[in-house]
């Protein structure tokens, strides 16, 4: 099962998603091109519609493309889906709430035959990890947002995947929170050394966290710009601390990243009330 | 004593509701008029003579007395006992038909859209047909049927008929559970790459009982109804449908004697609900409807 490093995490090729027929029809997303290089991390980044959710589900196989070629670490998306080469995070953090934190984090291991004193062992690992060691009897319900949201990510960690896939983690939680949570992902990634894309509207939290962040515009679904944030002056996302916000180099990839924003020709339509913070 | 209170609240609170029933009933009886309240010729009040309400006491001393005026008739309440299991026992197996077959519904609703179309408005059809109706027909088809060496008896038609009516909430609320873990939960288990079948032991069946545990005490509700009247339907002896029935001619010189069955179907009804109470109990962990999404 190991890899030699050849493949990349993640390569598209030509993908188009089209929803619905006639004149229903939308373009979610349009000739997209994109790798993701074993151990990056990659941020999708754009207003609501621009199809960064969608990417991120067909890298899944939660969906399937209309044309174009979807590998992960070489190969298709659902051999991979079924290989659990990936874990997942949503904005919402899918825990079962009859399951404790620890019964949470093992279920991808029960699931999948792993020895029941193997479990408890890497349940451990991960509630270290996640620094939840003391709440591993607690249900969901009795953790705030951002717990709840930790529990998810060891989740998606425990079969140790080397690509991580999040959709808005941190979106429902407070900036604060959020910050930290930021932080740790940073630390965490250090650690596991996956590569993770992350799906997010927020310019800061994307050039914070990502080796490379790919801004995306709607109608119909594309890529309109990808700033690498190392070439900026960051250190790799694996090596950042909580300081790199301050950074001068931090200032200027935001900058850029806005700049491929706003100065797409869907300017109007922001300027109509999309959300493109 | 705020301790006992918190521990046994609705213990207290529940004896108070019963109390506060019965005071009212023999307050009015020894307050009201005795023909009753009438407005105009409408009688919005029964009459409060003890041949139209008997008092309380009344009613329960009737369950010591002897059943009827012969030598050697047993006392009223053990009577009243025997039918009442009786029925109770012909409630529970029209109860467990009722929940395998609503189960079962609920499950292939569940997998199948098309099948849902098709059946759902089939299902609720099924409720409003009236018991009486229905109560014939079962009879008939029933005596049809010959599984092994078992010949059909009536105690089956009424169990069949307890059942009709205990698998409807049954079905529409095992299938609302089935159907209520949200998009994030089932993409994630699309995510861990398990098929349908894991799918439902991890996470529909868990998610269900919520819906699932009203919908069994509803069931165990309408079996016990549908029991009692399906005895009158059918025409079978030795449980409370018929009691009710015989004890009801004894009311002008007896008027305490018709209130014993009812009170047995009221007990029953008790017993059916409280032993689900039991289960849920038991499944208390999956009872959970916390902020985890």
């Amino acid at each position: 099962m190991n890899h030699l490093g050849t493949d990349p995490a993640i390569e598209a090729r030509g993908v188009h998603r089209i929803f619905g027929k006639g004149r229903k029809q939308v373009d979610a997303l349009t000739d997209v091109d994109l790798t993701v290089a074993d151990g990056e991390f990659v941020s999708l980044i754009g207003p609501s519609g621009c199809g960064k959710s969608t990417l991120l589900r067909l890298v899944a196989d939660l969906d399937a493309a209309t044309s174009g070629t979807i590998t992960v670490f070489g190969k298709t998306a659902r051999q991979a889906r079924l290989d659990q080469e990936y874990g997942i995070a949503f904005q919402q953090s899918g825990l079962l709430p009859w399951r404790t934190v620890a019964g949470n984090v093992e279920l991808p291991l029960k699931l999948h035959g792993v020895p029941a004193e193997v479990r408890r062992q890497r349940v451990a690992e991960l509630l270290e990890l996640i620094g939840l060691t003391d709440f591993a009897k607690s249900h969901p319900d009795q953790l705030s947002g951002g717990m709840q949201q930790r529990v998810a990510i060891a989740r998606a960690l425990a079969e140790s995947p080397r690509l991580l896939l999040m959709d808005e983690p941190f979106g429902a939680l407070d900036e604060i929170t959020r910050e930290r949570m930021q932080n740790e992902l940073v630390r965490i990634c250090a650690e596991t050394g996956a590569a993770v894309l992350f799906v997010t509207h927020s310019i800061p939290e994307a050039v914070f966290l990502s080796d490379r962040v790919v801004v995306m515009s709607p109608r119909p679904g594309r890529i309109t710009g990808v700033v690498d944030v190392r070439a900026d002056g960051m250190v790799p996302a694996h090596d950042r601390s909580a300081g790199a916000r301050d950074e001068e180099g931090f200032f200027r990839a935001v900058g850029e990243v806005r700049a491929l924003l706003h100065g797409t020709p869907e300017q109007a339509v922001a300027a109509r009330g999309v959300d493109t913070r | 004593m705020a301790q006992i209170w918190t521990r046994f609240r609705a213990v207290i609170l529940g004896a108070v509701g019963v109390a506060a029933v019965v005071a009212s009933w023999d307050l009015y009886k020894a307050l009201g008029p005795e023909q009753g309240v009438l407005i105009g010729d409408t009688r919005i009040l029964p009459r409060t003579t003890d041949l139209a309400m008997p008092h309380s006491w009344e009613m329960l001393q009737r369950f010591t007395e002897p059943v009827t005026s012969l030598a050697g008739a047993p006392d009223a309440f053990s009577t009243v006992y025997d039918a009442s299991m009786f029925s109770l026992g012909l409630a529970a197996r029209g109860w467990l038909i009722g929940v395998v077959v609503g189960l079962l519904l609920a499950l292939v609703m569940s997998r199948f859209r098309i099948i849902e179309s098709a059946l759902l408005p089939w299902v609720v059809l099924s409720q409003t047909v009236p018991l009486i109706a229905i109560a014939p027909l079962v009879r008939r088809w029933g005596s049809a049927v010959e599984i092994g060496g078992h010949v059909w008896t009536s105690e089956d038609s009424v169990a069949v008929i307890a059942a009709y009516l205990a698998f409807f909430p049954v079905a529409v609320g095992a299938l609302r559970g089935l159907k209520s873990p949200e998009a994030t939960h089932l993409d994630l288990m699309r995510a861990f790459g398990i098929g349908w079948w894991r799918t439902l032991l991890t996470l529909r069946i868990p998610a269900s009982v919520p819906y699932l545990l009203p919908a069994l005490r509803l069931g165990a509700a309408s079996a016990v109804i549908g029991a009692v009247v399906a005895e009158v339907s059918i025409g079978l002896k030795g449980g409370l449908g018929r009691m009710v029935i015989d004890y009801a001619v004894a009311a002008s010189g007896d008027p305490a004697k018709p209130w014993a069955p009812i009170f047995g179907a009221v007990a029953i009804g008790l017993v059916a609900a409280g032993a689900i109470g039991l289960l849920g109990l038991a499944l208390r962990p999956f009872r959970l409807t916390g902020v985890a999404q």
